[in-house]
């Protein structure tokens, strides 16, 4: 350890959805290295361990270092030689960079998608056909008597989401923490968060959506036939028992993860959670929200759609955005052998795409962004070695409940930030298409003046 | 590109200077309005056109977490109203709730040079900021929501009024906003706290704070005058759209007594009759009011049949809205400071309310007696687009399309309100006055609405047409700080503009106060709730009055 050694406090940590800014960092200035992250979790800790400088080239093209002009240039010819380039990852980067990387998409009339497609995609898609009442994390802090999960495991995926919101934290209606509330949890299995809550119910893998069915209706007064026991593993008892506190509770939420949004059902299990919350507004205030997990993966759902109006799976080939999942989002375009040239911005697709997508992955070329090698930077035709947000640069991040926090950096990084690469990129591509542009209206002049 | 320019032989209106359509040059420098320039300066021969000051919107809703929010809900509309993009300008999309490029250039091809985004939460200005970054050729700003700011009520629950004043003063500074927005002062804990309820009374007491919206609204114009903001408190009162507001509304301008006050889309709150029951117009005794009171300035939040999308801090109120249309909702509160309500709507004119609305908006801008007092708005987009602003114009200036229209609609609504008597047309200077010269004024944009030496080179050509629609719908050319922005009707370069905001002083010793509150009942961290310079792009600090 040096001496060198610099206090940042009221810092952001990045990993998670939580987006926790009490970090306390203590910072060796020599080394470039973060000694100490008081406050953080677990996962928190290794965010800020594991981001060292490492010695590596800022720019590389086939393996070969280069110049970051010279990457830029190759990066631009790429994207405006391909006829189907996308744009992926982004969860991981400031809305800065991101807000630069659509108007990159939208000036090569490529497809742009993040992370949300194969995470929360089918909460996109259920709050488009249902709405939502949801709210802020401190409103579960100091309002929330009623606590339930589904489908998640923060003790293990959103560490400090019980302490900082919404289990044992105190807030105004709830100077008790946890003794003020009760809170319930709907999992397939036990996890590491189910000893913290009073009511713990199992229900038969798949059957989210019927249980959700099921509570709508009793909500709705309906009589439902104890067979729902065999159905679900959820006996009428139990729903009917949660069903009056939900009716009865003053400020009810639900958080719901990926155990109901990436099983059977996908946006019909989101929908059926989103409806009965809002079923249950006739009765007292209820509110839901999606536990998000990559650091800004909210802040990229929000830039696209205040630029494009979608929030992910966006294409501009007709010279507009248009929105089709399925069909523009990446596993799809991948899949299916369309993408010819693919811009990947802090995210890793190769270790973790359905392997038809990674095969096409391999066969066309690809511009990374990304401050680690990754199996995606090690396949990259372009690969660009970036600083890490909130570690090495500033911007801006969203918390999963849509709060929007300005970052500190700890310590200067050797590299440029995604912002920075995507601006010149960014600069680039537009010279490239005006310059195309009056290479065609140049043409169309000649071909008159031939007639 | 800036360039230096001289429009020529165009008929002026610019009602600031009491020019009322007369032949006058109008030179351009830097971005500003001179005597005169170089003879070689590019010309614009404008014979036969109509020149006014750029549009200024007072009210709407254009940027930030509710605005992004009812984007997002709705796929179905912008997959209707592609924008597309070319070399120059970025794509997007429109409809009810259009994205932000769409959204300045679809205001830059109305001839509307500057908008306000009338709501938005503290802890939620970051993200307006970034959109309004994104929202290109206007200049814009916003109005931040301490209407139900628990911080701020505790302070006047214990007399504390020095202390009121400092933080909103520190608040404003603390987020960059241009004014301060209160909307059903005292309702946000009674939804949010008390099984979705809300304050039916402006007397009417809290039981945690023991303050009635009259106690909270009369504390906002006794700060924001006495701090000298360059605009009043920007008002949505309580009752918003249900029979009988009326007396709630009068009884809210009552408090202001001869304070500067500004009442948001005052249509909304024009209704008599008994709650619960249809309502029946009350313009007549609003207009009177307004027309008696100089401190009064207002928005109409005039209802435009056809799509809309409610978006408001008013949570109660989309609720209630739900509650009769059932279509998707979204309920958004934020911590200790607002709450939020979204909702897809449509007005129709066959819908006795709807067409009563319609009238009563119309009833309200032909009683006016003093234009500049009486801003033209829609709410956008909760009574309609800012894209229906030209058929709106044409309501006001042509009688006899007025009254081809009334004749479409619900015949049992017009015949509650006095619509068909009033045979006032607005003239191209009135209309100047209530797009521009007005809302310039009521935002003390000293440098804006006008046309005089001095003034920002903000200007928009409109060939002289019949049908005003047309007229309105498609200037000639608009230029925004001196650029030639549209010229024949063509885009032909962007430009960013400039973030508007004020500046208040105050006394630092009120952040300790603050700090201890928001450390205990916010979830992020007190240092990192003020947002720093670096979200403001090109900016201009508007000065107060004092």
């Amino acid at each position: 350890m040096s001496e060198n050694i610099k206090t940042v406090k009221n810092a952001t940590c990045t990993f998670c959805g939580c987006v926790c800014d009490d970090m306390i960092l203590t910072v060796d200035m020599d080394e470039k290295r973060i000694i100490k992250a008081k406050n953080a979790c677990v996962l928190g800790r290794a965010w800020f361990s594991q981001h060292t400088i490492e010695d590596a080239p800022a720019a590389m093209i086939d393996g070969q270092p280069v110049s970051v002009d010279e990457a830029i240039e190759e990066a631009a010819q790429t994207l405006m030689n391909a006829r189907f380039p996308i744009t992926y990852g982004l969860s991981d980067t400031t809305c800065e960079a991101q807000r630069q990387a659509v108007a990159i998409t939208d000036f090569i009339k490529g497809t742009i998608d993040t992370t949300t497609s194969v995470c929360h995609g089918p909460s996109g898609l259920a709050f488009q056909g249902i709405g939502e009442s949801t709210m802020t994390l401190g409103e579960v802090k100091n309002r929330a008597d009623l606590v339930i999960y589904w489908g998640g495991n923060p003790a293990e995926s959103h560490p400090r989401h019980f302490t900082k919101f919404t289990v044992t934290a105190k807030g105004m209606f709830t100077p008790n923490g946890k003794k003020d509330r009760t809170v319930v949890l709907f999992d397939v299995r036990r996890t590491a968060s189910t000893p913290v809550a009073d009511i713990f119910v199992q229900l038969k893998p798949g059957k989210d959506f019927e249980v959700l069915w099921a509570l709508r209706a009793l909500v709705k007064g309906r009589t439902i036939d104890a067979s729902i026991e065999e159905e679900t593993g959820v006996s009428l008892e139990t729903l009917k028992d949660l069903v009056e506190r939900m009716k009865n509770c003053r400020y009810g939420v639900f958080f719901f993860g990926m155990g109901l949004t990436m099983t059977r059902g996908r946006h019909f299990n989101s929908g059926a959670l989103l409806a009965l919350t809002t079923d249950l507004n006739e009765f007292t205030h209820f509110v839901a929200k999606p536990a998000r997990g990559h650091g800004n993966v909210t802040g990229a759902d929000n830039v696209l759609s205040w630029q494009t109006g979608y929030p992910f799976g966006v294409n501009f080939s007709r010279g507009f955005p248009r929105f089709n999942p399925g069909e523009f989002t990446t596993v799809d375009t991948l899949s299916r052998g369309e993408a010819d040239a693919a811009l990947i911005i802090a995210s890793d697709p190769a270790s973790n795409f359905p392997k038809a997508a990674i095969d096409h992955l391999r066969s066309i070329p690809v511009i990374t962004l990304d401050p680690k090698e990754t199996l995606t930077t090690k396949l990259a035709h372009v690969a660009f070695r970036t600083a890490t947000y909130g570690i090495n640069t500033g911007g801006t991040v969203y918390r999963m409940d849509d709060v929007p926090i300005s970052l500190r950096p700890a310590f200067e990084s050797p590299f440029p930030s995604d912002e920075e690469i995507l601006t010149s990129l960014k600069a680039r591509v537009h010279e490239l298409v005006l310059a195309g542009k009056n290479q065609q209206s140049a043409l169309k002049t000649s071909t008159s003046l031939n007639a | 590109m800036t360039t230096s320019l001289r429009i020529v032989n165009g008929k002026l209106y610019d009602p600031t200077n009491d020019i009322d359509g007369e032949s006058r040059d109008i030179c351009i420098e830097n971005g500003k309005i001179v005597d005169s320039v170089d003879t070689d300066a590019k010309k614009i021969d404008a014979q036969g056109m109509v020149i006014m000051p750029g549009g200024v919107d007072i009210h709407c809703h254009i940027a930030g977490p509710k605005v992004n929010l009812a984007r997002k809900l709705q796929p179905e509309d912008h997959r209707l109203d592609p924008h597309p993009g070319s070399a120059l300008m970025r794509s997007g999309t429109g409809g009810i709730v259009p994205s932000t490029f769409t959204t300045g250039y679809r205001y830059a091809t109305l001839g509307y040079t500057t908008a306000m985004e009338a709501a938005v939460t503290p802890i939620g200005a970051r993200h307006a900021l970034e959109e309004l970054h994104d929202t290109p050729v206007i200049d814009k700003g916003f109005y931040v929501l301490l209407g139900n700011n628990i911080f701020l009520q505790k302070l006047l629950q214990q007399g504390r009024t020095e202390e009121f004043k400092q933080a909103v003063a520190w608040w404003i500074n603390a987020t960059k906003a241009y004014a301060v927005k209160l909307v059903n002062p005292g309702g946000d804990e009674p939804w949010k706290g008390k099984r979705n309820s809300n304050v039916a009374n402006i007397d009417e007491k809290s039981t945690e704070t023991d303050l009635s919206p009259r106690d909270i609204i009369d504390a906002f114009i006794g700060a924001v005058n006495e701090l000298g903001l360059p605009h009043p408190p920007h008002l949505h009162s309580n009752n918003l759209g249900h029979s009988g507001n009326v007396s709630t509304t009068m009884e809210t301008m009552r408090t202001a007594a001869d304070r500067r006050l500004h009442m948001a889309h005052i249509q909304f709150h024009s209704y008599g009759g008994e709650l619960g029951k249809n309502p029946v117009s009350a313009a007549q005794e609003i207009a009177e009011y307004i027309n008696s009171h100089p401190n009064i300035t207002c928005d109409v939040g005039q209802v435009m049949f056809g799509k809309s999308t409610i978006m408001t801090a008013d949570a109660p109120l989309a609720y209630m809205l739900r509650g009769i249309s059932k279509n998707k909702w979204v309920n958004a509160d934020t911590e200790c400071e607002s709450g939020c309500g979204i909702l897809p709507f449509s007005y129709q004119e066959n819908i006795y309310v709807h067409a009563l609305q319609w009238a009563i908006g119309l009833e309200l801008f032909l009683l006016s007696q003093d234009p500049w007092r009486i801003i033209l708005s829609t709410d956008h987009p909760n009574g309609g687009s800012f894209m229906s602003y030209p058929k709106l114009i044409r309501l006001l200036m042509d009688k006899e399309f007025r009254k081809q229209e009334i004749k479409s609609v619900n015949q049992k609504a017009i015949n509650k309100t006095i619509l068909q008597d009033l045979d006032r047309e607005y003239s191209l200077n009135e209309i100047a006055i209530i797009t521009r010269a007005g809302p310039a004024k009521a935002l003390n944009l000293k440098h804006k609405g006008h046309l005089g030496v001095g003034a920002d080179a903000d200007i928009t050509v409109y060939d002289e047409h019949e049908d005003k629609e047309l007229m309105f719908s498609a200037p000639r050319y608009v230029i925004k700080s001196g650029k030639l922005i549209i010229e024949d009707h063509e885009f032909k370069q962007d430009h960013i503009g400039r973030l508007l905001h004020t500046s208040p002083d105050y006394d630092e010793t009120i952040i300790e106060s603050i700090r201890p509150f928001f450390e205990k009942y916010y979830s992020i961290e007190f240092d990192n709730y003020a947002v720093n310079d670096s979200y403001l792009h090109d900016h201009e600090v508007i000065p107060g009055i004092n």
